[in-house]
């Protein structure tokens, strides 16, 4: 009995993936003919047998991955009436578990182009996904390496036709196929000309259309609005800025916020749930996404666990997913998860906007821009200031009652805030 | 079984041009007495007399410039290399004379330049060459390899009737290896268009193109990598100038799997050629490498182990293509 092992390619590889077997179970093989083709980070190469005999064992099936001296099958031993390889649990490759979502499902608002980056796939895949609007990072790549082959793209495509939706949705109204309408617009029938230009959405902007119309169909959106006096938070913050800026850290208003609703989202917990099919699920971690525009769309980056966070803490995570959502430094982890999203329509003056929910959530705040204003204050007119916080919120599981109590829980924190931020 | 020979065909659409146009001579080292050194032209002297058939000293320069001379003066002269690995000799009559004479003077030379290439016989390095790209490179020239019995009669016909000079390429190892029944070959065209491909089997994950004598270990690869659910479609380019790159590009832009397969060494082979082409106007459309399966730049060995592993064998094709798909 002659044991086939991994071979150490070279002095720093320490694993390599089995891409074919040239042989099946009970061959007989010839000492030095080609056994196995294995890849490693630097070469792919085939691996001969290294004796003569009844192949009988295979231990490791194709595509896996598994580290230097495994052994990969047996040569001459007794033929095992076990299933093929493929089926052997325990050689499988040590993967690492998905790390498990709060979320019932991942909610990524717009893939990040980063994802995509290191994906190996071929001039022809990448043009038909431009062509198809399919983001690549969602594919299963078969190919040698993982690589996404053409086949691998048109499975994908045949699987995403069939199921248009994003998610079952038994409770809601049927999704349609035109939910996905803007992945799948035909060519514009206008073309370029002299008085209009005709360019190709991005893939985020698909992304971002697909996401907002599959939200639009699926909650019942019911917006409220309150004012919140903020007076004592424009202070704070403007006394601890540059205590905040030794440590490295940029203070701004958005941590308060993030504060404010997470410790409200601990008294209402059902604005931190989402919707699967009949049942409502509750989220124990809060994971807050926060809208940031990018040039051509926006991104929402998930500070999870927020409420696990000291301020420094939140201060810190939101001047982070900020810089690495415009730098495009986001992992897929960063984008999904949510369990709550912040959206900031203020900057450029609005008064207050009525955002779409970021699915699978229930509601989205909506901060608008903090403006000094005339206010009475104990029958007197004093000037402070004010900001209009919008909430949107999914009236399928949240009434009213609820939605406005929830508001002036946030309102009664930021107002009354008493917690040392350093 | 019974049937026409590749060697065969070439000698009867020889014959049959001869018999049609007086104009046709046929010149060459031993090609009158003694038939020619692989019998091609047996019984030629006989019946079109020592005016059309005229035995040459040994010396590929010296002929071929009377060729070149002879066509200046209204004949279609077919020039013999008893191996077609001698045609080094006369590099300077065909590619300074023959293949620029229209482009300096406007007078074309219709000529064709024919003898046996290849290896898989045990001929060794003189006698075994694939010579093809010295030519394919010079503008001026047209390179025809036939594959089949069919093409070696229709693309030798049409050698004859071309203007301008030829150079046939005809497969030793072929000669007397294929066959195809007279009645297979009375029912297509007996002459075949310089400069079309040929599509010899349709498939839909790998286009292998290949020609000459390759197209049969294509094929045989296809046989075995079909029962491995491996679809090749192989194309036989029949004539490398003028190149028919549309056939090839039809099929990449279909098929978007490519490799390259030819007996011919590799640095500088027609195969690296297609690879340009296909990266500069089908890069779009490729799903893996473009893949080259060739001879190493090395002389043909003399010895039979070392000439098997020199020219590409079926296995290794085999191989190729599992690792292409599998891409």
């Amino acid at each position: 009995m002659t044991e086939v092992i991994m071979p150490q390619m070279g002095e720093s590889i320490a694993e390599g993936t089995i891409t074919k077997w040239f042989k099946v179970l009970g061959d007989v093989v010839e000492r030095d003919e080609p056994l196995l083709e294995i890849s490693t980070d630097k070469v792919d190469t085939e691996i001969p047998a290294p004796d003569s005999g009844v192949l009988s064992e295979i231990r490791v099936p194709e595509g896996e991955t598994v580290p230097i001296n495994t052994v990969l099958a047996v040569i001459g031993g007794e033929v095992s009436d076990v299933a093929p390889a493929a089926a052997t649990p325990e050689v499988e490759a040590p993967v690492a578990p998905e790390p498990t979502p709060p979320a019932t499902t991942p909610a990524a608002a717009a893939p990040s182009s980063s994802p995509s980056a290191g994906l190996r796939s071929s001039p022809l895949v990448r043009k038909m996904a431009a062509e198809q609007g399919v983001d690549l990072s969602l594919v299963n790549g078969t190919g040698r390496g993982g690589r996404i082959s053409k086949k691998d793209l048109l499975d994908h495509l045949e699987t995403r036709n069939a199921a248009p939706a994003p998610r079952p949705q038994p409770s809601a109204p049927a999704p349609t196929p035109s939910a996905s309408v803007a992945a799948e617009a035909p060519s514009p029938a206008l073309s370029s000309g002299d008085r209009v230009t005709v360019e190709p959405m991005t893939k985020m902007r698909k992304s971002i259309a697909e996401h907002m119309i599959v939200s639009r169909r699926t909650s019942a959106h019911v917006t409220t609005v309150f004012e919140a006096d903020v007076t004592r938070i424009v202070q704070l913050r403007a006394e601890n800025k540059a205590l905040f800026a030794r440590d490295g850290v940029r203070l701004t208003y958005t941590p308060f916020f993030v504060r404010a609703v997470v410790g409200a989202l601990g008294t209402f917990p059902l604005l931190n749930a989402s919707i699967d099919g009949d049942s409502i699920v509750y989220h124990k971690d809060v994971n807050i996404g926060i809208a940031v525009a990018l040039d051509g769309g926006l991104i929402v980056p998930v500070i999870h666990r927020a409420n696990e966070k000291s301020f420094l803490g939140l201060a810190r995570a939101v001047n982070d997913v900020g810089e690495r959502a415009r730098t495009k430094k986001l992992t897929m982890d960063d984008v999904q998860g949510g369990t709550f999203t912040l959206t900031n329509p203020g900057p450029y003056g609005g008064l207050f906007g009525t955002p779409i929910i970021n699915q699978p959530e229930v509601a989205i705040l909506g901060l608008g821009g903090i403006h000094k204003r005339p206010v009475v204050v104990n029958d007197g007119i004093a000037v402070r200031s004010m900001v209009y916080l919008a909430l949107s919120f999914d009236h399928r599981l949240i009434d009213g009652a609820l939605g406005d109590q929830f508001m002036a829980d946030v309102k009664k924190r930021l107002e009354n805030w008493d917690e040392k931020i350093l | 079984m019974t049937g026409v020979t590749y060697l065969e065909a070439i000698r009867q659409a020889m014959w049959d041009e001869m018999e049609r146009d007086e104009n046709v001579v046929l010149l060459g080292e031993d090609v009158g007495l003694y038939g020619g050194a692989f019998k091609v032209t047996a019984g030629f002297l006989d019946h079109f007399g020592a005016g059309r058939v005229i035995d040459t000293p040994i010396s590929e320069e010296g002929y071929t410039g009377v060729a070149i001379g002879a066509a200046y003066q209204g004949l279609r002269p077919i020039v013999e290399f008893q191996f077609i690995d001698f045609i080094a000799n006369a590099f300077s009559m065909v590619t300074n004379f023959a293949a620029k004479s229209r482009y300096r003077t406007g007078a074309g030379v219709p000529i064709v330049l024919r003898g046996p290439a290849g290896g898989g016989v045990r001929a060794g390095p003189f006698h075994s060459q694939n010579p093809e790209m010295h030519f394919v490179h010079t503008p001026g020239i047209k390179v025809v390899v036939p594959a089949t019995v069919a093409d070696a009669r229709g693309l030798m016909k049409a050698a004859i009737r071309d203007e301008d000079p030829v150079l046939y390429l005809e497969h030793k190892k072929l000669y007397r290896h294929i066959k195809e029944p007279q009645e297979s070959l009375d029912a297509v065209d007996d002459v075949v268009p310089i400069g079309k491909a040929s599509v010899c089997r349709k498939g839909k994950d790998i286009v292998l193109v290949t020609y000459g004598a390759m197209l049969h270990t294509a094929l045989d690869a296809a046989e075995i990598l079909a029962e491995e659910g491996i679809d090749l479609e192989v194309i036989d380019l029949r004539s490398l100038v003028p190149l028919d790159k549309e056939c090839v590009l039809e099929a990449v832009r279909r098929i978007n799997k490519v490799m390259l397969l030819h007996e011919d060494t590799r640095t500088g082979g027609m195969a690296g050629e297609i690879a340009a082409i296909l990266a500069e106007e089908a890069f779009d459309d490729l799903d893996g490498p473009i893949v080259r399966i060739t001879a190493p730049d090395t002389p043909v060995p003399y010895a039979a182990s070392l000439e098997d592993a020199f020219i590409p064998q079926v296995q290794d094709v085999v191989r190729a293509a599992r690792t292409l798909h599998a891409y």
